[in-house]
């Protein structure tokens, strides 16, 4: 029965403690309002195939209410849509109301990313992990704009603001991966603003939390990384592409030439580039540093200013290692076949 | 009903020669520097028409868009301008003066027997206001467009780097039209009604705009204020909304939504009004429940002030503001659903005839009962945790709001279309362009109300490949409603050029706006008509049938 409504419904899988409940009012309040559109459209229909109109000369009686209708015409929206909102408050008071046993998570959003920090654990981008079948407490504030944090699976939404703390929380209860979606429009990266919440059975979370604990070294997504993979040599650039991984910068710079939100990184380096203000640039290691430390100071014509700043979040060689990794994205060293173009354009 | 002085109880005898106020002169400078209530009315009505259909291709370029779930076409700011574009033109330089403006100022004075608005000088300001506000706001979203959405959040909108400025103040421009209209409404309803037309004799359609009138000049200051606000800090960085400047964000939401949730009944008001006055006329029965109805229109306007807060259940509110702000919002829909059984109770007893106009009240009511009632759901608390900022929200105020205006809309240009111009148009095309864009309208939505269950956020460019199917099923239902549009557009003109001559009250409704010549002449009334009935009587006998009334 459940299952059936909710496939009808197109709802996403129940995977929190609340879904299921939230899911039920959801089906109730749906078949109720089904059934008085259909009843008021019935009415509507009988009366209309009875009360045609007989000849242009008709007459009709002038009829007005009873007491009795108009007491039942108040009375009966206002008990129902009532018994909707008592129980509809009940699961709200409850889901504004954390456990006091709750795992808490601190949650920073900013454009277009989401970030967070366990109190005694690592930092994560657009990774959360969380154990099935406790619960977890969400402190969320943003950088920059509103932005929302939505797990349509979890049934579970809240606003996450700039100057403030809001909190929510959930039980997930079946372990796998959800989407998180960014619900509070925020700008050109808004709809893909996406992170993803990872529920893990409860002893593969504490073995991961043992081993973070333990001080081995993990990607900014939070999963382990094995010793051998932190190589001391490995080269600048292999660094720059997993820091604009792990940084979101892929989100809004291509790096196949594609026109996105921000110039695209392809063939960056050496470029001639016109800026909004009409002067000419060639992107050379001093502008692509400053661009990432202070981005409005120099915005590329056609583009919006939209990028956040980078200072005090990336270390010196961690920018170098960016900078090396934009000026390896040049065409031929990109393509690792050999061009298909001809050589002469064809004569017609 | 209406009766001449000496009593009798037909209409009052149209003189035999007359000069309509279509003819009472024909120069550009007749029109444009006119007080006649009528005229401004037929100016607003093609004003709201070319905003209504510059809307529509906004709609359009959005769905064609969403037929891909990657980028396509064009890129994501284009996207977020074009949605704010879609969301500002629909609502305030359409749905806002539509009813009200448009069929309010051509109506509203003949049905209280009046021989013009109270202020007619302020009339034709009101529309000139609306103009340069409407074309300052054009402006703006031309030269750099703006992409904040038509909510103006903070403080997105307070940094965002689109030219936001001009808009705003074209939207504070139109504030004032809107105040304006209102204000002559409320001042005319109260002074100029004939003799003997007493509160409770009023049309219900006098009721509904009376209602919104109140709305208007109590509500409209506080988003010019907000708005303002914004545009302030946009340009000179004051810090009453962005917190780095030690502001509140959701301030601005608080002041945003104590005008917009009351603009919605703004916008929904004058259509149930127009319903009211289609439903009577159609069914040639008083209305079932006269008080109740008026009544509720007033309990809307009242109660609309105080339900703001559901906008922000999931901003972090308390559990005791959501609760408070859901009751109240629960007696909206009881109000509303007053209204509607009342329409329906109206039928009983009554002699139907199925005309374009009445399919627009079937629509309606439709619209109103399901999209109302998912507003009820929405309201309640924990559902809306889910549903909140997703296209459920999108598909629920489309229905109840949008739904509303344009059956409200359509059906009142073609109730008094042989009132306005003094010709009639083909009913047949009438009847299937309306069921195309009933038809259309829903394929459009109830796609969206999935969406919103899915977990499709709004003002998405890019989304998750399994909302695809839904999209594409949406985006053929809109197609299918600007098809609806486009045929009346197509048949409207060609009745309005060539369309057979109809006579004084070619319904045989007894609405009293027909019981003057159509087209009116210039001052409404040779005689100022003495009410002794309230309106829609049908207990004696009108006929006409230049539509060729259907009976069976």
């Amino acid at each position: 029965m459940n299952e059936f409504f909710r496939k009808l419904l197109f709802l996403p899988e129940q995977a929190s403690s609340f879904a299921a409940d939230v899911d039920h009012l959801h089906y109730f309040v749906m078949m109720t309002t089904v059934i008085m559109a259909a009843a008021v459209g019935l009415c509507a229909l009988l009366f209309f195939a009875i009360y045609r109109r007989k000849s242009e000369a008709q007459t009709t009686p002038h009829i007005e209410p009873t007491l009795m209708i108009e007491a039942a015409f108040v009375s009966v929206p206002l008990i129902l849509f009532l018994l909707w909102f008592a129980v509809g408050f009940r699961q709200f008071v409850e889901q504004d109301n954390p456990p006091a046993d709750a795992i808490d998570v601190y949650v920073m959003a900013k454009k277009w990313m989401w970030k967070f920090n366990y109190p005694d654990g690592p930092n994560a981008v657009n990774v959360l992990r969380v154990p099935a079948g406790k619960p977890v407490r969400l402190l969320m504030t943003s950088q920059d704009v509103i932005h929302s944090f939505f797990v349509p699976e979890f049934r579970v939404k809240k606003d996450v603001n700039p100057g403030r703390y809001t909190q929510t929380w959930f039980t997930a209860t079946i372990p796998g991966k959800y989407q998180i979606l960014c619900s509070q429009y925020c700008g050109a990266g808004h709809s893909i603003m996406r992170g993803e919440v990872i529920v893990m059975p409860p002893a593969e979370y504490e073995a991961w939390l043992a081993n973070l604990k333990r001080g081995i070294p993990n990607t900014q997504d939070g999963t382990p990384t094995p010793i051998e993979n932190v190589a001391a040599n490995t080269s600048l650039v292999e660094q720059g592409k997993r820091i604009a991984v792990e940084q979101g910068c892929v989100k809004c710079h291509t790096v196949n030439g594609e026109r996105h939100i921000g110039p695209s990184w392809l063939d960056m380096y050496g470029r001639h580039e016109k800026m909004k203000t009409g002067e000419m640039i060639t992107v050379d290691e001093g502008y692509m540093t400053e661009s990432i430390m202070d981005p409005a100071a120099k915005i590329v014509d056609g583009f919006d200013n939209v990028m956040p700043s980078f200072q005090n979040k990336l270390a010196g060689p961690e920018i170098a290692a960016l900078v090396e990794y934009m000026k390896s994205l040049q065409s031929d060293t990109v393509r690792n076949t050999p061009s298909e173009a001809p050589l002469y354009a064809p004569v017609h | 009903m209406l009766q001449s002085i000496d009593g009798s109880p037909q209409t009052l005898a149209a003189p035999a020669e007359y000069t309509p106020y279509l003819k009472d002169g024909t120069t550009v400078m007749s029109w444009l520097n006119t007080r006649d209530h009528k005229r401004v009315g037929v100016m607003f009505l093609v004003l709201v028409t070319l905003g209504f259909f510059l809307g529509g291709i906004f709609a359009l370029a959005i769905r064609i868009k969403l037929l891909q779930p990657g980028p396509f076409l064009y890129d994501a700011m284009t996207y977020n301008r074009l949605f704010t574009l879609h969301g500002i033109v629909m609502i305030f330089f359409f749905m806002i003066p539509a009813i009200p403006s448009g069929f309010g100022n051509f109506v509203l004075p003949l049905m209280i027997g009046a021989r013009d608005v109270a202020f007619p000088r302020l009339n034709l300001a009101s529309m000139y206001v609306y103009l340069l506000g409407a074309s300052l706001a054009l402006w703006g979203m031309i030269h750099g467009g703006v992409d904040t959405g038509w909510t103006f959040y903070t403080p997105y909108s307070s940094t965002t780097t689109t030219n936001a400025f001009p808009v705003i103040l074209g939207l504070f421009i139109i504030g004032f039209s809107s105040i304006m209209t209102g204000l002559n409404f409320i001042v005319t309803v109260h002074t100029l009604r004939a003799p003997g037309m007493t509160w409770m004799r009023m049309p219900l359609f006098v009721w509904a705009v009376y209602g919104t009138s109140i709305i208007q000049v109590l509500a409209t200051p506080v988003l010019g204020l907000a708005l303002c606000v914004v545009g302030v800090e946009n340009t000179l960085h004051f810090g009453l909304f962005d917190p780095t400047r030690g502001g509140d964000p959701l301030l601005f939401q608080h002041l945003f939504w104590f005008y917009s949730h009351p603009a919605v009944y703004i916008m929904v008001l004058p259509a149930m009004g127009v319903m009211s006055e289609v439903i009577c006329a159609f069914s040639r029965k008083n209305a079932f429940g006269y008080n109740m109805i008026a009544y509720s229109s007033l309990g809307i306007a009242f109660v609309g002030f105080f339900a703001w807060g559901h906008h922000m259940f999931v901003t972090g509110q308390s559990s005791v503001n959501a609760g408070i702000f859901g009751v109240i919002s629960m007696l909206v829909g009881v109000f509303t659903a007053i209204k509607v059984f009342n329409w329906v109770g109206t039928l009983y007893r009554g002699s139907i005839s199925f005309n374009t106009p009445f399919l627009y009240a079937c629509g309606f009511l439709y619209f109103v009962v399901f999209g109302g009632m998912t507003g009820i759901a929405l309201a309640t608390v924990s559902l809306d945790v889910h549903w909140h900022d997703t296209y459920f929200v999108i598909a629920h105020f489309h229905f109840v709001m949008v739904g509303a205006v344009i059956m409200g809309f359509l059906a009142g240009l073609h109730y008094w279309f042989p009132k306005m111009f003094g010709r009639t148009y083909h009913d047949g095309w009438g009847l299937v362009a309306g069921s195309l864009i009933i038809l259309g309208f829903n394929a459009t939505f109830i796609p969206q109300f999935l969406l919103g269950n899915a977990g499709m956020p709004r003002r998405y460019y890019e989304y998750p490949d399994q909302f695809q199917a839904l999209n594409v099923a949406s985006t053929a239902g809109a197609t299918l409603l600007a098809f609806g549009l486009l045929i009346i557009l197509v048949y409207l003109v060609v009745a309005l050029v060539s369309g057979k001559r109809c006579e004084q009250n070619p319904w045989g409704s007894k609405g009293f706006e027909w019981m003057t010549q159509s087209p009116p002449s210039t001052h409404n009334f040779d005689v100022i008509p003495t009410i002794t009935t309230g309106p829609h009587d049908y207990r004696t006998h009108t006929h006409s049938a230049a539509f060729g009334v259907h009976h069976v």
